[in-house]
């Protein structure tokens, strides 16, 4: 029962696996950063969950009404500017891919390291 | 507040408004002379910080006046300070000593993104030392780093491409496992303020995520500041970048993650969890002896000028984390100096091979046979920075390598193996730098490579000037040591 009490954790922790996996075991590079989205994507379901508190509600405070129990809203206004971040990383990546391409005229990983091979 | 209240806050804001504005400087050369000056005011209120703190000890400052820990810290301790003087002095050496380097590799429409992104990367650089909150580090790392691959991208040769790819992956991993572990830490103690969070983890009474916590942290960190075995981002990375962003990054961007890391393990971790400090070092003294030996090989094989002086890096690296790892004042200042003067060496030797880049497009020691003949001065430069390297004595290597080895006696016969290490890989130091002396100064001149005379004055007179803070520092070290030892002395002050 405890183990699947904490489903929002094992989400995190097989999300964060099958980011991980595809930007090591990808040898396609747009693929590669789908891989590493889903893995900053795992980080912030992490945080997103964390700041539930049972019975709580939107963290607004009202004339008249007291004892109420507030979620934390620190952990959202947190993520954002991680979301932010991993919105340019990929806009970035996504970036140097097109350059890969317009260079090697490929992007596979393993087609690129060949031509470089050659080259040196 | 008068102005000088508010430098820790400056030294963040400077580059970071003017990153902006160089954007819609059209003729390039504005597009230079702004960004110079930023990093020179930068570099300015970096040594003004570090006379206040010689004096005062260390300066906190609270954003916009909020209390800690509920409104944001800025904390700038005598190790943030040394930091700071690097990474400000890495980029206005590079920026003054670069101008005709970048004008041949970057192109001209490119250049004002180019300088944007420049001070972007050098506030986020300083964003880092300054910020005393662990959520604000990440986010000024990613500021670093995201510009950092930029710069890094532009250079000339389309090698950089893939190793900067695999630079973002392998950078983002480590920031996101570092934001993995900030937010086990937020939960278990509901703060992001670096030491309310040492406070808080006293009353925590399930250690296990703090410890799950701390692995995370210190693998992305380690990540992040390329300590072996996860380098491999590195050599590529600094062998294909613009010469100049070659010499600003490899001063400066590894160091900045080893603070935070050292910061972490030492402030936040080793007084909470039960011998932590045995933890660092079983982890790290082995990582450093491998780091320290087997890029020095490679380094030894290499035949790529600037890749030979990436390997080295790993290599200081190691020496940077075997001081660290020893736990002791001796040993942290030992690591913490070496970060100092390694700066200055590697930026001294990354400006001379820019000297020979001017000349040579294709660095490889076949290449530059016989250059000494046509470019005394710059290879001149590149003795002495080796010499720094090597750590000959009345150089500013020689006094990294003195603490370290007196850190490594401390430790009865396992220093013996250390000293005998840190020897070895001097050897080794000596052997890759003579490869290339030897080809410069006796090397038979291939036909129609000869450089048509000097590097620009510029460039060389900057070059120049490195080199001759590593005889000043190898003279008169105490301004980085005195740093150096009260750093050591504050990571190590609550240990149990």
């Amino acid at each position: 029962m405890e183990l699947f009490g904490l489903y929002h954790y094992w989400t995190f922790a097989v999300l964060l696996m099958i980011g991980f996996y595809a930007v090591i075991a990808k040898s396609n590079l747009v693929k590669k950063l789908i891989g590493l989205y889903i893995f900053q994507s795992a980080v912030f379901l992490l945080y997103i969950t964390m700041d539930k508190v049972d019975g709580g509600t939107a963290p607004i405070i009202q004339d008249g009404v007291t004892g109420q129990v507030f979620s934390n809203p620190i952990p959202q206004v947190l993520i954002l500017t991680a979301i932010v971040v991993g919105i340019s990383t990929t806009a970035l990546g996504l970036a140097i891919v097109i350059r890969i391409k317009e260079a090697y005229g490929t992007i596979e990983e393993h087609e690129v390291r060949e031509m470089d091979h050659r080259v040196a | 507040m008068s102005l000088a209240g508010h430098l820790p806050i400056l030294q963040v804001v400077v580059p970071l408004l003017i990153a902006p504005l160089v954007v819609f400087l059209r003729p390039r050369g504005l597009a230079w002379a702004a960004a110079a000056t930023a990093s020179l005011l930068a570099f300015l209120i970096a040594v003004t910080l570090t006379g206040q703190i010689l004096r005062s000890g260390p300066v906190t400052y609270m954003l916009g006046s909020w209390p800690v820990p509920y409104g944001i810290e800025l904390h700038v301790s005598p190790f943030s300070a040394l930091i700071l003087l690097i990474v400000t002095g890495a980029s206005t050496v590079a920026l003054f000593a670069g101008r005709r380097s970048i004008n041949m590799e970057v192109n001209n429409d490119r250049q004002p993104l180019f300088y944007s992104a420049w001070l972007l990367a050098l506030s986020g650089m300083a964003g880092i030392t300054v910020a005393g909150d662990a959520f604000n580090i990440f986010v000024f790392m990613e500021i670093a780093s995201l510009s950092g691959y930029m710069l890094i991208a532009a250079g000339p040769d389309r090698r950089a491409l893939p190793a900067v790819f695999k630079y973002l992956l392998m950078g983002t991993i480590g920031a996101t496992f570092y934001l993995i572990g900030v937010g086990l830490i937020y939960m278990m103690t509901g703060t992001l303020n670096l030491a309310d969070m040492e406070a808080r983890i006293h009353g925590v009474g399930e250690l296990k995520p703090i410890l799950v916590a701390a692995g995370f942290i210190t693998v992305g960190l380690a990540l992040k500041a390329a300590v072996f075995p996860l380098h491999v981002w590195l050599p590529n990375s600094y062998t294909y970048a613009p010469h100049m962003v070659t010499v600003f990054l490899a001063a400066c961007s590894t160091k900045v993650s080893i603070f935070v890391l050292l910061r972490f393990d030492f402030l936040v971790f080793q007084q909470n969890l039960v011998a932590h400090d045995i933890q660092f070092a079983t982890v790290f003294i082995p990582l450093a002896i491998l780091a320290i030996l087997i890029p020095s090989v490679s380094a030894m094989f290499e035949s790529n000028l600037k890749r030979l002086l990436a390997y080295s890096s790993v290599a200081q690296i190691g020496y940077i984390m075997l001081g660290a790892a020893l736990v002791s004042v001796t040993g942290l200042t030992a690591g913490i100096v070496t970060m100092f003067n390694h700066a200055l060496a590697k930026g001294a030797l990354f400006l001379a091979v820019a000297c020979l880049g001017t000349h040579f497009l294709q660095l490889r020691i076949e290449n530059i046979r016989g250059a000494a003949r046509h470019m005394p001065w710059t290879m001149a430069a590149f003795v002495l920075a080796g010499l720094s390297l090597i750590g000959v004595p009345g150089t500013a290597g020689f006094i990294s390598k003195w603490y370290l080895i007196l850190a490594a006696l401390q430790e009865g016969s396992l220093g013996i193996v250390l000293v005998a290490v840190v020897l070895i890989s001097s050897l080794m130091a000596v052997v890759y730098i003579w490869r290339v002396v030897e080809a410069a100064y006796f090397g038979i001149e291939k036909e129609g490579l000869q450089p048509a005379g000097e590097a620009p004055l510029a460039l060389l007179a900057v070059t120049w000037i490195t080199v001759l803070a590593n005889l000043y520092f190898g003279f008169f070290p105490s301004l980085p040591l005195t740093l150096s030892t009260e750093a050591a002395t504050a990571l190590l002050e609550h240990l149990r």
